[in-house]
């Protein structure tokens, strides 16, 4: 998986410690995955590969770096656009938290 | 950096420029821009003005974008545009964007005068209008880019009204007729087409205009998981168009040979599920008004 990492964010203790003008880009201090009431799941069997989940993902979760398509579900929101635009259906929508939730 | 036309899914690099934002899920605006700065390279620079994606991504002490990133004043993308290349071309950088993207209110009401200007001057740089068709980011209000019968907080549909009655201004024929370099229209429903249209602005050597249909399931009311479908169908239903302006002319890209039935798409969204049979004739009188024109003077 390559995707940028969650870091820790210390409160600056003293105003003199708070940013003025530019702040450092690309800093992640909280995951999305809250959001999510489904998750999507890759039947890698079924996959064939075409990207098209890893090119219409708004969130850019999808991990083409490896031999299959991974997922980064710290930031998937669950949104399920990549289901409905796979070609060959191979990515199913799961109910977070299992059955045992789904009432 | 893009030095050649891209299009596909496979060209593009598995890094990512535009992550952790708090976009709503299946938001059509983010990925426009996702898809965009990962065309285009980490070596960009971008300016955004106030709208959805500042709004969901500079969110201190958490910033979303991994390159250099600056909000402009609402009015002023062009003109901060202009000023970044100003600056990068006097520090004497090599190999890089300079790109805005705005959406359809920062363009074409707020933003126009200095997107005109920008173009005006020619400097190198591209601007992506991302268009959700009505200021979503404050909550869903009618801008100069709400086609007919849209409804809108501030164009409510009822008895006298069937929502906004103004027409959708026609911003790319409005920046084409400056006689920019390149300007293009696109969708996300064709992702393919749009990633060739950014690449091919990243090789313009002055300004470059990209106009790209960007759902916003929260505004038009649709199920989260058809942003893309939605984008896909506005193009296939003629009520949008993919084409670009270069060397003086108009090409039309897709020609399609049927429309799909208007309705199927005005229906599928809460915005027009209120329109009725002289609202949808009117539509669709505008729709081949238009085409007719296009295909009368477009390549």
């Amino acid at each position: 998986m390559d995707r940028p990492k969650i870091v820790r964010y210390e409160k600056p203790g003293k105003v003199e410690n708070y940013p003025c003008g530019a702040i450092r880009v690309g800093t992640l201090v909280q995951d999305n995955a809250g959001w999510r009431i489904l998750k999507p799941v890759i039947d890698h069997g079924k996959c064939v590969m075409c990207l098209r989940c890893f090119l219409l993902c708004p969130d850019g979760v999808i991990d083409k770096s490896g031999k299959i398509l991974e997922i980064d579900y710290r930031f998937c929101k669950g949104c399920g656009i990549c289901a409905r635009e796979c070609k060959v259906e191979a990515i199913e929508m799961v109910r977070e938290g299992g059955d045992e939730d789904a009432g | 950096m893009a030095d050649r036309l891209i299009t596909s899914a496979k060209e593009l690099s598995n890094s990512e420029y535009f992550y952790g934002h708090r976009a709503c899920a299946g938001c059509g605006g983010s990925l426009a821009l996702r898809l965009a700065m990962k065309v285009l390279g980490p070596r960009i620079f971008v300016a955004i003005p106030a709208n959805c994606m500042s709004a969901t991504s500079f969110l201190h002490p958490q910033v979303a974008f991994s390159v250099n990133c600056m909000i402009s004043p609402f009015p002023a993308t062009g003109a901060v545009l202009s000023g970044i290349e100003a600056g990068a071309r006097a520090l004497g950088l090599k190999d890089y964007h300079v790109v805005g993207f705005a959406g359809d209110g920062g363009t074409a009401d707020i933003g126009i005068q200095a997107l005109s200007g920008a173009i005006d001057r020619g400097d190198r740089v591209i601007y992506v209008c991302y268009d959700n068709e009505a200021y979503m980011n404050t909550g869903i209000q009618k801008s100069g880019l709400t086609p007919y019968g849209s409804k809108t907080t501030t164009t409510p549909a009822g008895k006298n009204f069937p929502g906004a009655t103004g027409r959708k201004k026609d911003m790319f024929e409005i920046v084409a007729a400056h006689g920019i370099e390149y300007a293009a229209t696109a969708s996300i429903g064709y992702p393919e087409d749009y990633l060739r249209k950014v690449s091919k602005a990243a090789l313009c050597q002055s300004t470059s205009y990209i106009h790209v249909l960007a759902p916003c399931s929260t505004g038009w009311g649709f199920p989260v998981e058809e942003t893309v479908e939605i984008a896909r169908e506005a193009v296939d239903c003629g009520l949008w168009y993919l084409a670009e302006y270069e060397n003086d002319e108009f090409v039309l890209n897709k020609m399609p040979k049927e429309f799909t039935p208007l309705e199927d798409y005005l229906l599928k969204q809460a915005r027009f599920r209120h329109l009725k049979e002289r609202d949808m004739e009117h539509i669709v009188h505008g729709r081949d008004k238009k085409w007719e024109k296009i295909l009368k003077n477009w390549k």
